[in-house]
């Protein structure tokens, strides 16, 4: 697997007012690939991915410093049409994020944000956004019922829809299954492959089985630097570093 | 897919902020304009003497309003005496019995519904059961119409304030063997004793300066509020009221621009001070 | 143990018997001494519009007309102000928002005789010298404004109830974006929505409940305040004849005319105040229930 490096950070530092969450983070997301972001609690996974769809930029005191390439543009750059680069770059949060508008409206509205549609085009990559999620069998029938109302593995599949819906190039995805049931994250968990042909996909995650079965690359942070980073299989059968060989053995985390 | 060019979202957003702005500024401006206006023209008329003496009709020297700040302090105060006791135990039984129940959902929309209730009304009800009855105007009946506006506003924070306390307080303390008066008015009362402080401080400064509900209770004195019980009483909003709306004459106007900063200062200084002194420590 | 518990709640419901009995009292009292006024004029009360001690005809149109279109002047600018303001209090760094939410705070406070004694005084002569020469000349004006250049009216009241109300509803609007969860916002803004984009089609539709909850507060405060609109609508029993024109609203009229007030025109004094509390308590169960009929829209679940 030698695709095309889609992302790649160099000497990212990251800071909370005075705190330096992240230290001289050097990363290469890969093209149509899936990378598992693991490590104990507070390590900075998060704020790592927050860099790559500026969404930090929401909060006074938070500042990156480094170069974030994506497709060879830096997108620290000050210039940097956010919406834009919002589109392409796509996030899935913790918690479902359903927004108070009915399930058509949920995946419709982002694309009427960046796109001029006819009624009928809209409605058709509505449809192909929530199959591609597999959550259309469920909701086709109840498309003007409000989002919110849908159970909790449903509305973060939603929030996939809607998200893969305006053709961003990368999917971000932060613990997207921790707050749900099991059988919930194993539909997702079997969403990911049929994913990562269209998109770049980087995931957090705090469960290492799940790292290790949907990941191709996985990178360990600690404490705010990238200690390792290797194929998957390389990481879990073989780490190179001693950190890394403790925490994906459970002897810390 | 044809993409939708940014330029026009990017200069509607740019548009919010600057209304935002202008907003804020014409907002708290034009109340700053009013706060300057009542100091600039209520400062000049401040001395001993204006709060200390009484007001006079028009024409007769050294007017004050002495006899309409103890007035005011006195209709308010016994508001407080009235209104506040009764208030909480409701507030306690909304919070500690009627958690869920139709009756308590009732009490609690017909609050809202009080709260909501324009203060006139208020003044009209009061006249009707007490005024005509006794047969007289009175400051007792000023002090009950503002009892009445304060009640449903006490029993609501009550409520919310002791709702706010984690459950696991009240059920330790009932496992300590503690008989529910006993956890309620010794361990939750206390527990939320900056939030009831807050919002009995509130409530009483906010009705100090109601007036519409004055006008048929209360009414206005020239003479001193030794007749609370029995004569209509003076009271600094009123006496606004009379000495400005009801009065051409400049020499009154400003008299009533000094009880307008009188009763100003006394409310913001309530205001700022509860807020101080009893602001939630885990900020 | 047990007994003294059973006395403790029995008390506490004593005291909260008032909350349920003084809004029945105060319905059948206005009801009562109004019976004089229905009884002498029927429904026709509700519109007609002569009010004359002298000939003994009363009705109740003007104050009424007079008590909307006031309320209405005042929402008008009052809320977009007040939402604009509440969200530049939520975006803006905290060492500025802490102190301008402090001042919004305090102004609330500020007794509303306050705010129509600097109406009388400050707005009233700035209208008539200023607002009002320049709004006549605009084209067809007396039509809208009417031909009143006092200085008081309508629009005069409207403003003052504006100021008055802002600070209320910038509060209530203020908390209630606030408190959307932070999570939601990022998800807005993650889709690559603008800050107004994320305000208009996400906050404000997820605090939609309390904005409006709030935009109510303000109103029935617009609707049943007495002195701010006493001070500056001219207290002439005529229904409304243009924004700028003198009139009256019910909550002025009673102030102005129950103290002097017997027989007839007190019975109908209380016919209107009857009407008062009907429309301000109407009005909020309306809003209540299109809240309730559009919450499925909005993704609630109740």
């Amino acid at each position: 697997m030698n695709n095309p490096v889609k992302i790649s950070t160099r000497g990212l530092n990251f800071y909370y007012g005075d705190n330096r969450a992240l230290i001289d983070n050097n990363l290469d997301i890969r093209a149509n690939c899936i990378t598992a972001v693991i490590g104990p609690s507070g390590c900075g996974k998060s704020t790592h991915l927050r860099v790559y769809n500026q969404i930090y930029r929401l909060y006074r005191g938070q500042r990156a410093e480094g170069t974030v390439l994506l497709d060879g543009k830096n997108i620290l750059e000050p210039g940097v049409d956010l919406p834009d680069l919002r589109r392409r770059v796509g996030m899935i949060f913790q918690k479902p994020t359903p927004f108070p508008m009915s399930i058509y409206d949920n995946i419709a509205y982002p694309l009427r944000l960046h796109y001029k549609l006819s009624r009928s085009e809209e409605e058709g990559r509505v449809e192909d956004a929530l199959r591609r999620a597999c959550i259309w069998d469920e909701v086709k029938d109840k498309l003007q019922r409000g989002g919110p109302a849908l159970s909790g593995g449903q509305q973060q599949r939603l929030c996939i829809a809607r998200a893969i819906a305006a053709e961003p190039e990368v999917l971000l995805m932060d613990e997207p299954t921790s707050a749900i049931d099991p059988v919930a994250t194993n539909k997702i968990e079997e969403l990911l492959p049929e994913l990562r042909r269209r998109f770049t996909i980087v995931i957090v995650t705090h469960n290492m089985q799940q790292a290790s079965r949907i990941s191709d690359y996985t990178a360990f942070f600690y404490k705010g630097r990238i200690v390792e980073t290797d194929t998957t299989a390389k990481i879990f059968t073989n780490p190179s570093d001693k950190k890394t060989e403790e925490y994906i053995t459970g002897r810390f985390g | 897919m044809t993409r939708r060019p940014p330029y026009f979202r990017k200069a509607c957003n740019a548009l919010l902020g600057l209304l935002s702005l202008i907003s804020i500024v014409l907002a708290i401006g034009c109340m700053a304009w009013v706060l300057c206006t009542v100091c600039a023209r209520g400062f000049s008329v401040l001395s001993a003497d204006f709060l200390t003496s009484p007001c006079k009709p028009y024409g007769e020297e050294g007017a004050g309003i002495g006899n309409a700040l103890v007035g005011t302090l006195l209709i308010t105060g016994g508001a407080a005496l009235l209104a506040v006791p009764p208030a909480m135990a409701a507030g306690i039984y909304m919070a500690e019995y009627g958690n869920g129940s139709r009756w308590a959902a009732f009490l609690r929309s017909a609050a809202n519904i009080m709260m909501g209730l324009p203060s006139i009304l208020i003044g009209l009800f009061v006249y009707v059961i007490i005024v005509v009855p006794a047969g007289h105007f009175s400051g007792l009946a000023g002090t009950v119409a503002l009892a009445v506006i304060m009640f449903p506003i006490i029993m609501r924070t009550t409520e919310d304030m002791l709702n706010m306390v984690p459950p696991a307080l009240r059920e330790s303390a009932l496992a300590l063997g503690m008989t529910r008066m006993r956890a309620t008015l010794c361990i939750l009362t206390r527990a939320a004793k900056n939030g009831l402080a807050t919002g009995v401080l509130l409530a009483l400064a906010r009705v100090s300066g109601e007036t519409a509900p004055l006008l048929f209770t209360a009414m206005f004195a020239y003479s001193s509020p030794s007749g609370y019980f029995r004569e209509p009483t003076a009271n600094l909003p009123v006496l606004i009221n009379e000495y400005t709306m009801n009065s051409p004459f400049e020499s009154m106007h400003e008299i009533g621009w000094g009880a307008a900063l009188v009763i100003s200062i006394i409310i913001l200084t309530v205001n700022i001070i509860t807020r101080i002194l009893f602001r939630e420590q885990s900020r | 143990m047990q007994r003294t518990d059973k006395i403790f709640r029995l008390v506490c419901l004593l005291c909260a018997l008032p909350a349920a009995l003084l809004l029945p009292g105060m319905l059948l009292q206005l009801l009562s001494n109004s019976a004089e006024a229905w009884h002498t004029f029927g429904l026709s009360f509700l519109w007609s519009s002569e009010w004359d001690p002298a000939a003994g005809k009363y009705g109740a149109w003007p104050g009424i007309a007079g008590t909307l279109l006031t309320t209405a002047t005042a929402l008008v600018p009052a809320v977009p102000l007040a939402f604009s303001a509440a969200l530049l209090l939520t975006e803006v760094p905290s060492w500025l928002a802490k102190p301008l939410s402090h001042a919004v705070d305090l102004l609330a406070a500020i007794p509303s005789v306050i705010y129509g004694m600097w109406g009388l005084f400050v707005l009233a002569p700035l209208m008539q010298e200023h607002v009002q020469p320049l709004l006549a000349r605009l084209p067809g004006s007396t039509l809208l404004l009417g031909e009143d250049n006092s200085g008081f009216g309508f629009l005069t009241a409207g403003l003052i109830l504006a100021l008055m109300i802002l600070p209320y509803m910038c509060a209530i609007m203020r908390d209630v974006i606030s408190m959307t969860p932070p999570m939601l916002r990022e998800a807005a803004y993650g889709v690559g929505c603008t800050c107004l984009e994320t305000t208009r089609d996400i906050v404000l539709r997820h605090g939609l409940r309390g904005i409006i909850g709030g935009i109510f507060i303000g109103l029935g405060r617009a609707l049943g305040e007495t002195m701010a609109v006493l001070f500056v609508v001219g207290n002439i029993m005529e229904p409304p004849a243009g924004l700028c024109s003198c009139g009256t609203t019910i909550a002025a009229t009673l102030a102005n005319n129950f103290a002097e007030a017997d027989g007839l025109q007190r019975s109908a004094l209380f016919a209107l105040g009857l009407v008062l509390v009907v429309m301000s308590v109407g009005i909020q169960a309306g809003a209540q229930y299109y809240l309730r009929l559009t919450g499925a829209k909005r993704g609630e679940t109740i």
